[in-house]
């Protein structure tokens, strides 16, 4: 099942043409991996499933982009962003308690019971695999986590709202290898619920947990297609000198 | 020959006469104040009505004119200030108008203050008919602080991080949601830092409320928001230049309680300041 469909999709950035051409698609309940060298469009790609994009004043698109088979310029982006959840590169807690940033999401779209923010960060901590590791420091700063633990406290505060598709930016760049592990064994857990797309600057973590990756250069969606069948025998020869390191 | 040991120290010696001589006038007037003003505090000069032509008794009226002055200010001037820096930071595009804008907070800024005093006595006790009054005093010292608090507060607002604004948005949020649960309470300390700023400006200047609100001699406390009343600064200048013979025990008093009035003020604010600060986490 198609969750995402994006036809001829171009971004600019005032005179800087970010993305060009693309079309492609995102399943349902898939980890698409999306990797390229720095500058490539990916993470223009990723912002625009949640219209992050349109904080920029100087945005502007042409193509067409569809969830579910609605156009997304017209949902509202409240809405979309409710249904499209992000985690961002860097772990970025909001300064609040461990429970008020996993509950931040709920909160603001209405639910005030007590008892349900209780169940609902609970299931969501629990799924983010961080449950264990704060349950009797509910109350403390989100600051005082780790690295780590702060980026899987995202993950938590992604999943509370109960979104469709959860978008990762770069997940792990911050992370030692086994945080890596605990974010990455989240994620291929995460694949029963959700639809998942990953841009990672890591083809190693691409490999391990995508069911598809793309390869973007230079604002061009270069190949799309299994993630076996491009580590094993890519189409274009770009995309081969990439994973090899030979350049980016 | 360069010695560059020798101009090295030579450097740091004249910066560091340069602090010490920003010290120094601070320093002395707050001993020459303390010193000569201090003798004259006690309790029937705070709380009583001036007396014999103001060369005896108290300042309470002025005290009392000078707070309800500087309430009144910070009433009309914090609302409208912050609402504006909050559109100015999150709501406004670059254009003509923006700019427009910014270039009238600039400029009002720059107005003198003896200019904000002809202009409310023209708008607000002439033309709104508000008369001398504690009114049209307010507002004209809301008005002549309004740049320091919109300036100060977008600064605030600004530097609350942008990665929490996206991170908010990214989960739902609207954007007035944003701002009120994430950005206006990491944003409280700057303003309060604006707010005080106001506070310590609107409570010393004399001009502005020469024509719009300040009694030469008004031995008793206002009913109402349209009477006239005593204020610190101005009845300093009318025992100093005015009113002949004056012991200089009772003007340095009342330049004592003026200081003290505006000390206290900021380190209310400070300590509101401080307490947020300490919830700061990043």
């Amino acid at each position: 099942m198609v969750k995402f469909d994006i036809k001829d999709l171009n971004i600019w950035f005032g005179a800087v043409h970010a993305l060009k051409r693309v079309s492609m698609d995102v399943r349902a309940n898939e980890i698409l991996s999306v990797i390229g060298p720095s500058n490539s469009g990916k993470t223009t790609f990723l912002r625009m499933l949640n219209r992050l994009n349109d904080l920029n004043q100087n945005f502007k698109m042409s193509g067409s982009v569809k969830l579910d088979q609605n156009e997304i310029k017209t949902i509202d982006p409240e809405l979309l962003r409710k249904r499209v959840g992000m985690v961002f590169a860097l772990p970025l807690p909001l300064p609040l308690s461990i429970f008020d940033n996993v509950a931040y999401g709920v909160r603001m779209h209405g639910t005030k019971n007590k008892k349900t923010l209780e169940e609902i960060v609970e299931k969501s901590l629990k799924e983010a695999y961080l449950w264990e590791e704060v349950k009797d420091r509910m109350d403390t700063s989100a600051f005082k986590l780790s690295g780590g633990q702060q980026q899987r406290l995202c993950i938590a505060r992604t999943l509370a709202v109960e979104p469709e598709v959860i978008l990762f930016d770069e997940p792990c760049s911050g992370l030692d290898p086994i945080s890596t592990a605990k974010v990455e064994d989240a994620m291929v857990n995460l694949k029963q619920k959700y639809t998942i797309v990953l841009v990672t600057n890591n083809v190693k973590q691409a490999a391990r947990v995508g069911n598809r990756t793309a390869f973007f250069l230079g604002g061009e969606l270069i190949e799309l297609s299994a993630t076996e069948r491009i580590f094993t025998a890519p189409a274009d020869q770009r995309t081969d000198g990439y994973i090899r390191g030979k350049f980016g | 020959m360069r010695n560059p040991y020798r101009t090295q120290k030579i450097a740091f010696f004249v910066l560091l006469v340069a602090t010490l001589l920003i010290v120094i006038p601070v320093g002395m007037i707050v001993v020459i104040i303390v010193q000569k003003g201090l003798p004259a505090i006690n309790w029937e000069f705070l709380s009583d009505i001036p007396r014999k032509g103001m060369r005896a008794g108290g300042i309470f009226p002025a005290i009392v004119g000078t707070i309800y002055l500087v309430g009144g200010a910070i009433v009309f001037a914090l609302p409208i200030g912050l609402l504006a820096a909050i559109y100015l930071s999150e709501y406004s595009k670059d254009n003509l108008l923006t700019r427009l804008i910014k270039l009238a907070i600039v400029n009002l800024a720059g107005v003198p203050s003896v200019v904000y005093g002809l202009f409310g006595l023209a708008l607000f006790v002439v033309f709104f008919k508000f008369g001398a009054s504690i009114l049209s005093g307010s507002l004209t010292l809301g008005i002549m602080i309004l740049p320091v608090i919109v300036t100060t507060s977008r600064e605030a607002l600004e530097s609350v991080p942008s990665s929490f604004r996206e991170v908010s948005l990214s989960l739902g949020a609207s954007k007035w949601q944003t701002i009120r649960h994430i950005v206006l309470p990491n944003a409280i300390p700057g303003i309060l830092t604006g707010t005080i700023l106001g506070l310590g400006r609107a409570a010393g200047e004399t001009a502005p409320i020469l024509f719009t609100v300040a009694a030469f001699y008004l031995p008793r406390l206002p009913d109402s928001i349209f009477d006239q009343v005593m204020a610190l600064p101005y009845h300093l200048y009318v025992i100093s230049t005015q009113v002949p013979n004056v012991d200089e025990k009772i003007r340095y008093g009342t330049a004592f309680v003026l200081l003290a009035l505006v000390l206290f003020m900021n380190l209310v604010a400070i300590v509101i300041r401080y307490q947020f600060r300490k919830k700061k986490k990043w």
